[in-house]
């Protein structure tokens, strides 16, 4: 018996995906050492009896009102739907608490994490964005809280190091492998490996073993659940076009899932196209990769052909990753959603005309999704998208400063 | 013999003959691909059964010593091809039977299907996947199939329902990882690792090795009698590294 397309789809909108097993039809599962099991069992029993849990959702929607600042704001940008000749909406997820889409998912496993009876918290961190949420959300509940960062993300996120450590975390620069995201997901995880019982790992993306995948995507969703109702509510109709960036693919998830349903709305994915079209140029996971296994799911993954995993090259260090979340790849594979390859250049051009013509500041990561929006509506005069700006550019100002300083001088010596 | 029973023999007669087996994981490709036939050689002539590490990019559960030989070996071009080559070019003159011990990936990008056929060729009896957990063990039906060991790996947080379900899918031995950690470090704030090993023991009909921070002599005689064999990596893996003969820490081991 095969599964179509269509019956996985509606099976994915239905929520009996993932399976009990943690898979979204060929991709997902649990593929971890078996010292990480009884801790993945424990993370699952738990955060399903959470969700099941009235009080849980009645705390949680508490310190989403109150701390995070939910709902996030949903917009018109007149200047940019002017200069794009389209009907341009805006998902704020960067006024979120600490000023990305990640504080939704650290809240939600903190609050799981001490409601199992974690002594403690391990995460990884790319931009610093989840590092940052984690220790917030960590300080929110009084847990202790590791943060494994690449050291080259010390180096180009280094805002976000000082943040963490403000809130008392403790960051661990991570010199091992490529050292960015990848190499801290390997540190987190055998940190991880070492005190299964009494840490929890707050997984960043909706990547990793099951059940982060799913759990990451069930406190993801509230970005698309709020976009609906608000473009329902504002624009009096849903977008022709939903767009979103996807590093592990967390907030794109999230987003997706408030009009998987409905057919006539579009969903896109940007993903970091890097300087190039060669490995080690870019980190386009869709565009570029393979099915394979890494970090205990299988999902598509840039990878060679003998199954080692490729280096990356972004921009934008949240989206420097060379795997992504197994329900993006089946979400690709049923063909509900486009993924797209955007290059840095074309992203810091999104960045800019964001920034002049709305005064919104966008993180490097949501201007490929802003770049790619501009790029999708180019046919189509009139067109309504929706664009989720899952983050804020404050984290960037060293990237985004030695960009003007490199402009500064080839100006100079032109 | 089935190729399973080859590896559960070895490390029964090794029991028998010293008292406990003793199994030697080396890294193919480390420190070059020119030295490794020699360490392997060296490593047959004085363990029972040798364990054949494939690298990864991202080697999860190992430690500092096996992420480095794993770096190196790629860097050198070990990749499964290759390393199969040069099993099949010593198939024969080694004195210990081998498995494969790698991580899915590399093994999935091989084919599982290429592996089964081409295993006896290569010498190899089975194969050691530490992220392959028994939930997921139908994706080595091909191994399974052509009567490979596919050996279980058990931790000391594995709780009994799930300890019974991975010995009995498990062939050839049963690993029980002796340290809640990755690879080389050793803790002494281990509980009592002997009624853990007793634990599985008594659930598991084929034998059962220790591995995990053994690597000392001390370490070993610790653990004879409380399980059937162990498993010695990271510290050959350093001797390698240091220029040191694997088969003198091996005697020294035993
Ligand atoms: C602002 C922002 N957007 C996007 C991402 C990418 O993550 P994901 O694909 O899980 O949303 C990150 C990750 O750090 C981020 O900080």
């Amino acid at each position: 018996m095969t599964t179509t397309s269509t019956d996985l789809l509606q099976a994915l909108i239905e929520g009996a995906l993932p399976d009990s097993n943690g898979f979204f039809g060929p991709f997902g599962g649990r593929f971890v050492p078996e010292t990480l099991v009884p801790a993945l069992e424990r993370f699952e029993a738990g955060a399903r009896e959470a969700l099941a849990d009235p009080m849980f959702h009645t705390e949680l929607r508490q310190h989403q009102e109150g701390w995070v600042g939910r709902p996030t704001p949903l917009a018109f940008a007149p200047r940019l739907s002017a200069a794009w000749n389209a009907q341009v909406w805006l998902k704020r997820e960067d006024l979120a608490h600490t000023g990305a889409h990640k504080i939704n998912n650290a809240l939600g496993q903190a609050l799981i994490a001490r409601r199992i009876g974690a002594e403690r918290v391990v995460a990884e961190t790319g931009a610093g964005q989840h590092g940052v949420a984690t220790a917030a959300a960590c300080a929110r509940v009084g847990l202790p809280c590791i943060v494994y960062m690449g050291s080259k993300d010390v180096e180009r996120q280094a805002p976000n190091v000082v943040r963490m450590r403000r809130m008392g975390a403790e960051v661990r620069p991570v010199t091992t492998g490529d050292a960015t995201l990848r190499a801290a997901v390997d540190e987190a995880i055998r940190h991880w490996v070492g005190y299964p019982e009494g840490t929890h790992y707050i997984l960043g993306s909706a990547v990793g073993p099951h059940p982060f995948p799913w759990i990451v995507r069930e406190f993801q969703k509230v970005i698309g659940v709020e976009s609906r109702r608000q473009m329902l509510e504002k624009a009096h109709r849903l977008p022709d076009v939903a767009v979103a960036c996807v590093g592990g693919g967390s907030n794109a998830v999230g987003f997706y899932h408030g009009f998987l349903a409905d057919a006539s709305v579009e969903l896109h994915g940007a993903e970091a196209g890097g300087v190039g079209a060669h490995v080690g140029q870019h980190a386009a996971t869709m565009s570029g990769g393979t099915p394979g296994v890494l970090h205990g799911s299988r999902s598509m993954l840039l990878q060679d052909e003998h199954g080692q995993v490729s280096d990356t090259q972004s921009v934008s260090a949240g989206l420097d990753y060379p795997a992504i979340g197994p329900e993006h790849a089946l979400l690709a594979h049923v063909g509900r959603v486009a993924y797209h390859a955007v290059r840095d250049d074309e992203a810091i051009t999104a960045l800019d005309e964001l920034s002049r013509l709305e005064g919104i500041l966008p993180a490097v990561e949501p201007s490929h999704a802003l770049a790619l929006a501009k790029h999708l509506v180019r046919d189509r005069p009139g067109a309504t998208v929706l664009v989720n700006v899952c983050g804020r550019g404050d984290k960037d100002m060293p990237i985004l400063t030695r960009l003007a300083d490199e402009h500064a001088q080839s100006e100079g010596s032109a | 013999m089935r190729a399973h029973e080859r590896i559960s023999d070895a490390i029964a007669k090794g029991r028998d003959t010293h008292g406990i087996a003793l199994v030697a994981y080396v890294t193919a490709g480390f420190p070059t691909m020119d030295a490794f036939p020699g360490i392997l050689a060296d490593a047959c002539a004085h363990a029972d059964v040798v364990e054949v590490g494939i690298p990864f990019s991202n080697p999860i559960a190992d430690g500092g010593t096996l992420q480095a030989t794993s770096r190196v070996a790629l860097e050198h071009g070990a990749t499964m091809p290759a390393i199969m080559d040069e099993l099949r070019g010593m198939h024969g003159s080694l004195d210990a039977p081998l498995l494969l011990m790698g991580y899915l990936n590399p093994l999935l990008a091989y084919g599982l299907d290429r592996l089964a056929t081409d295993a006896e060729s290569a010498g190899v009896n089975g194969v050691i996947v530490p992220d392959l957990p028994p939930e997921s063990l139908e994706v080595a039906r091909p191994i399974i199939d052509a009567r490979l060991a596919t050996i279980g790996m058990v931790s000391p947080v594995t709780h009994e329902d799930r300890l019974q379900s991975i010995v009995e899918r498990a062939s050839g031995f049963v690993y029980a990882v002796a340290s809640v950690g990755v690879t080389g470090q050793h803790r002494n704030d281990q509980a009592d690792i002997t009624a853990y090993l007793q634990r599985v023991r008594e659930a598991s009909p084929i034998p059962v090795c220790a591995g995990f921070g053994i690597r000392e002599k001390a370490h070993v005689d610790a653990l004879r009698g409380a399980c059937d064999g162990v498993i010695v990596g990271s510290a050959l893996m350093e001797a390698v590294g240091e220029g040191r003969s694997v088969g003198d820490l091996l005697r020294l081991l035993r």
